[in-house]
């Protein structure tokens, strides 16, 4: 599973990169969604990835996640991990965690079970049968319910909750697997303008203990979030920057924000 | 706490109504004059409290997991067959070829030799351990395959059924030394209890109720624990579950196999009350009808699969009686309604109309 | 040298036989009823060779029992029911004399072996060319020299190129029962082993321990020359058994093909509205039956296109009063449609009883020819003709008609077919009208070659589940290739496990190859079908 860890330009482990794209291809009936894509995200960076509709942000999501395995190319991990062998259960328990573009929550739980079931620890049935909740965990959850602004629905059943709702109870989930690297898709749509600049500070007080990566088609929110951006399109990297920059490059706004 | 856990109110409702029958009826058939309850409608009871439990362990993994599995029946079977066994051997040179050691239709069928997997079978201890053990066995290798490479679904349902299909194929040849088309029957004495008499039967049919009663309370256990609120999940969110770090194969096959066995034990319990076990038990009707007792009664309940099982198996008892005719469309009408008009099942509309009433407002939760 | 004396020699006798002719016919039948069996034999086999025209009647009467002595020593001929007796040597009516003025020619097994023999030379000049054929193949079998003569006279006067093929045949395998030269023995041997078959097999095998050792070495090498042949006919008889049960199945699943590929509905009742078709076919012939029986070779055309509506119809109905409520909820279309097959099962079995009901086949669909040493019989090949004409029409339809792509549009994309202006409702119900419909198709051909009773439908259904999946739903070609590589893999199968147990091996491969490939062999590809 794991490979020796190799290191680049004999940086210490600090330092070296959290994820390590080369070379990545992956063609559906011939149609190749992601095109010798390269990328690679520092520990602790926050990174805005864009690009217009079928750019293939999202495969990008499902190949780093282990969801769609990649026809060529690396994807490392930490320097030492090969994605490309892990399933979603696995990079989920290496510490990848990962918001849709559709919200997903557990319509059938509460508020709080949902957290409750994201929250870090062992995953195997034998221990989810015999499970205890702590008193630890417990607190954990109402402070994710404050960040989130879900305390007083606590005990509501998910499903029940607005598309906002959803989206900001998927936010909680994502924080509370605690995990090394966030993959965020999308997560502004359905949310008014206060909410998304409160997503985005959010996002921002994130990055730094750890990395994250966002796709956002809402420009003030990129914007907002202040970081290098990833333009995406054909399934390559087109170009990278700050936001200023790349959207004064001629191709990208011919591909991209000319249309 | 843990009480409170285990029993709420429609748990502790049923349990309640059990104990009292299992109270009831043997007062009523040994021991009040003029036997009120006949001993056929004890083993008919018996017989009803091992579907019940079958209904049980369907509804684990269908109306917690989403697993719509059709191969309920063979894994009853299998139970049922493994009990089989031991009552054959059991019968010992009382069969009508009067061999010690072969049952009868191996002597018929001119073998001289006890094949390698029924040795041990007059041994009860071995009998009760292939009860859970073969159905558990082939539930795991079954869905070690079929989970790992993620067939779900229809396709699922179809290739249980196909499991299902193939055992009875393989049930109804001779050759496989299980009785071929008459199965396993004439059976004597299950230790050393008369098969025929009233006590005999009257106990089998409280053990029934026992192990209707301990199945509801290990489901109701699994359901409220962390594994079960996972397993609502990967029912709901397959996808999702995964992204989180849960390996949905894994708790698919555990609670499959948790389930096939307890099906075991429902078939294993059944076979004695009723005299017989052939290769009709895992016909491909045999395992729906399984499934619309779970939504009869209301997935995801427990206490409504088995409430629906003690229903439908009742209302076919009588309805085969007084018009034979009838019995199929009303099963067939029953089918299709439960699934249209009443998802479910009867126990949800109970309570959801209560707690409409009580609320005076139809909830959110209810339209969604 | 010898060969041709023989042939003078035969040719001589045969003359004269024939100019002794009816006087010589007489003496012998009216020597019949006197001597011992084997004199008796004897005069059968003289009688065989008189080839008079009366001779297999009063041979086939003496064989029946019908052959009596009256009081006045005339041989005749007795109808056994009605009594009348004609004169066994010339024919004539000779009224109905009293049983006990009758004494019965006794005949015994070596007579009647006498007899066969010498009825099969006999029918060898038959102006009939089928029963010279089996004339000429009863011969091949017995191959015994003494027909040799006849043979020869047979193969001399025959016109017909395959009988004549086949009488040679008979011959070469009679020489080698005499002690003709070896050369002339394997040159008989070189013609069976080029003949191939069982019949040419049993001739040979007994020389295979001759004591010549040139006819020994001759045999041996064609035994193994014609094991191979049979080999590879058993292959193609295998095929054409396997291409036979291919077409069934892909008949009985190619309508679940199209409710499940299109529709993604799993239609538990299909078996049903197959057994609906064969039921239709039983209703036809019965009025035809009852009311123009000179139609019946007609029956099956009437009756597809009524199958075809009275299953599409009950096929909407299910869809507008059932599926129609449970469409993206897969596990409860399948109980509802369970319902389903329970009511109609049981609808049919209170209206035409629980027993199988008599479907016939008309003439055009009896019988078998042969191909090579292959059996092929009609029906199976008009079945196999007819699902590929289904297949085709079905083909047609999906593909190049307007109906056929607003169904493939609402297969990729309900909802924006929806928001194009397509009645996706009338499209469902139509899709799966058009399914049930075929079933009903399947239902006709099947009630040609099993039983029509209620159960059919439930006989079919996990296999044609298995089609489909195997062969990748909402793929029609897919079905074909699985409903044939099914078919042809149970057939091979067959010969080394038996019927149930390839059944079961099928089965459970299947089973493993959708752990492989979970969408069956042609899947169809794309995120909705993940979602
Ligand atoms: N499983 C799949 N099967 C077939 N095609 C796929 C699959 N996954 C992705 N694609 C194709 O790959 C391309 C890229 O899709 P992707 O979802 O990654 O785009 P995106 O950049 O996320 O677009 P959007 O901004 O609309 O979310 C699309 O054309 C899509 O149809
Ligand atoms: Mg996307």
């Amino acid at each position: 599973m794991s490979q020796q860890p190799h290191m680049i330009g004999g940086l210490p482990p600090e330092a070296q990169p959290q994820l390590y794209l080369d070379g990545v291809s992956r063609a559906f009936d011939g149609f190749k969604a992601i095109n010798n894509l390269s990328l690679v995200i520092e520990r602790g960076e926050l990174r805005a990835v864009i690009g217009p509709n079928g750019a293939g942000k999202t495969t990008m999501m499902d190949i780093i996640t282990g969801k769609t395995r990649p026809d060529t190319g690396q994807v490392l991990w930490e320097q030492s991990v090969d994605l490309t062998m892990l399933d979603e259960a696995d990079t989920a328990q290496l510490g990848i965690g990962r918001k849709f573009q559709k919200p997903t929550v557990f319509e059938n739980h509460t508020v709080e079970d949902n957290l409750a079931l994201a929250l870090k620890g062992d995953r195997s049935p034998f221990a989810a049968l015999f499970y205890r909740a702590a008193a630890k965990e417990a607190a954990r959850i109402d402070e994710l319910l404050g960040i989130i602004r879900l305390g007083d629905l606590r005990r509501r059943i998910a499903g029940s909750l607005s598309h906002g709702q959803k989206q900001w109870l998927e936010i909680g989930m994502l924080l509370a697997q605690d995990p090394q690297l966030l993959l965020v898709d999308e997560p502004a749509a359905g949310m008014t303008d206060a909410e998304t600049m409160l997503t985005a500070d959010l996002l921002k007080s994130i990055a730094g203990a750890r990395s994250v990566i966002v796709v956002e088609h809402d420009m003030d929110f990129v914007r907002a979030l202040d970081c290098k951006v990833t333009v995406l399109h054909q399934g390559s990297v087109l170009a990278e920057g700050r936001l200023d920059a790349v959207s004064a490059m001629p191709e990208v706004i011919e591909v991209y924000l000319g249309r | 706490m843990a009480a409170s856990r285990l029993i709420d109110r429609r748990m502790g409702i049923f349990l309640a109504g059990l104990f009292v029958l299992t109270v009831a009826v043997p007062v009523g058939n040994l021991w009040i004059a003029g036997q009120p309850v006949p001993t056929y409608l004890v083993a008919l009871i018996g017989k009803y409290l091992c579907y019940a439990l079958l209904a049980v362990a369907l509804d684990l993994v269908w109306g917690y997991c989403g697993i719509l599995s059709l191969g309920h029946g063979a894994f009853f079977a299998l139970g049922g067959y493994a009990m089989g066994m031991y009552l054959m051997r059991e019968i010992g040179a009382r069969g009508v070829y009067a061999n010690p050691v072969l049952p009868d239709f191996m002597v018929f069928i001119g073998w001289k030799h006890l094949p390698w997997y029924w040795l041990g079978f007059d041994h009860f201890w071995l009998a009760a351990i292939m009860v859970v053990a073969v159905p558990g066995a082939l539930a795991f290798v079954f869905g070690w395959f079929a989970f790992r490479s993620r067939v779900t679904g229809v396709y699922l349902s179809i290739i249980t059924q196909a499991m299902t299909y193939a055992l009875m194929l393989a049930f109804f040849r001779n050759e496989m030394g299980f009785g071929g088309n008459n199965g396993l029957t004439d059976f004597k004495d299950i230790l050393g209890f008369d098969l025929a008499s009233h006590e005999t039967k009257v106990g089998l049919m409280m053990l029934s109720a026992v192990a209707l009663a301990a199945g509801l309370l290990l489901a109701r256990w699994i359901t409220t624990s962390r594994l079960g609120k996972v397993l609502v999940c990967l029912r709901d969110a397959e996808s999702r579950t995964r992204f989180l770090g849960y390996r949905v194969e894994h708790y698919k096959l555990f609670i499959f196999t948790v389930s096939a066995m307890m099906a075991g034990v429902a078939g294993a319990l059944y076979v004695p009350q009723v005299g017989i076990i052939n290769p009709s038990e895992f016909s491909t009707a045999n395992s729906i009808e399984i499934v619309i007792w779970v939504a009869l009664g209301g997935r995801g309940t427990l206490v409504g699969a088995a409430l629906g099982a003690i229903l439908v198996a009742g209302a076919k008892t009588l309805l085969t009686g007084w018009f034979p005719e009838l019995w199929l469309f009303a099963l067939g009408a029953l089918f299709v309604l439960v699934t249209i008009a009443l998802p479910n099942g009867v126990l949800g509309a109970l309570e959801g109309g209560i707690g409409r009433l009580r609320r005076g407002t139809p909830t959110r939760e209810a339209e969604a | 040298m010898t060969f041709v004396l023989r042939i003078v020699v035969v040719l001589l006798t045969l003359a004269g036989a024939q100019h002794a002719g009816a006087a010589d016919f007489a003496k012998l039948v009216n020597a019949l009823p006197h001597g011992s069996y084997h004199e008796r034999a004897d005069v059968v086999r003289e009688i065989g060779k008189t080839g008079n025209p009366r001779a297999v009647e009063v041979l086939q009467a003496l064989a029946n029992d019908d052959l009596k002595v009256m009081a006045d020593g005339t041989v005749v001929i007795v109808d056994d029911k009605t009594g009348a007796a004609v004169g066994a040597v010339e024919g004539a009516s000779l009224g109905t004399p009293s049983a006990d003025s009758l004494t019965r020619v006794r005949v015994n097994n070596m007579v009647r072996r006498a007899i066969r023999t010498a009825t099969g030379m006999l029918t060898l000049r038959s102006p009939d060319p089928a029963k010279r054929l089996a004339a000429a193949r009863d011969a091949l079998r017995s191959a015994s020299p003494d027909q040799i003569e006849a043979l020869d006279a047979a193969i001399g006067a025959e016109t017909d190129a395959g009988v004549k093929a086949l009488l040679t045949e008979a011959r070469a395998a009679a020489v080698l029962k005499t002690d003709a030269a070896t050369t002339e023995k394997v040159a008989a041997i070189r013609l069976l082993e080029a003949r191939g078959d069982e019949a040419a097999r049993a001739a040979l095998s007994p020389l295979a321990t001759a004591k010549d050792p040139e006819i020994a070495r001759a045999v041996t090498s064609a035994l193994a020359s014609i094991a191979e042949t049979q080999r590879m006919w058993r292959l193609a008889q295998n095929v054409w058994y396997g291409l036979s049960l291919g077409s069934v199945l892909m008949l009985a699943a190619v309508g679940l093909a199209i409710t499940f590929g299109v529709m993604g509905v799993i239609n538990m009742a299909h078996g049903e509205l197959v057994m609906l078709g064969a039921y239709t076919t039983f209703v036809v012939q019965q009025v035809i039956r009852a009311d123009a029986p000179w139609l019946f070779g007609w029956s099956l055309a009437i009756a597809a296109p009524l199958a075809f509506v009275v299953a599409g119809a009950v096929g909407i109905a299910i869809e507008r009063g059932i599926v129609r409520h449970l469409y993206g909820r897969p596990l409860e279309t399948l109980l509802a449609t369970w319902g389903v097959s329970l009511i109609l099962q049981q609808a049919v079995r209170t209206i035409f009883g629980p027993d199988n009901r008599d479907v016939g086949n008309p003439g055009w669909m009896s019988g078998a020819f042969p191909l090579g040493q292959m059996q092929v019989t009609w029906n199976r090949l008009w079945i196999l003709i007819f699902a590929f004409a289904v297949f085709a029409a079905l083909l047609f339809v999906l593909k190049r008609t307007p109906i056929g792509l607003q169904m493939r549009a609402v297969t990729q994309n309900r909802a924006m077919a929806a928001n194009m202006g397509i009645r996706t409702g009338r499209v469902d119900a139509l899709t799966f009208g058009l399914g049930s419909a075929i079933a009903g198709l399947a239902g006709v051909a099947l009630s040609q070659i099993d039983n029509v009773s209620p159960n059919l439908g439930q006989n079919y259904i996990v296999d044609s589940f298995m089609v489909v999946v195997f062969g990748g739903a909402g793929n029609i070609w897919g079905t074909m290739a699985g409903g044939f590589a099914l078919g042809i893999a149970n057939k091979f199968l067959e010969p080394f496990t038996g019927a149930v147990l390839g059944k079961i091996v099928i089965l459970v491969g299947i089973i493993l190859f959708i752990q492989k490939r979970p969408r069956g062999l042609f899947a169809v590809k794309g995120r909705a079908v993940e979602a």
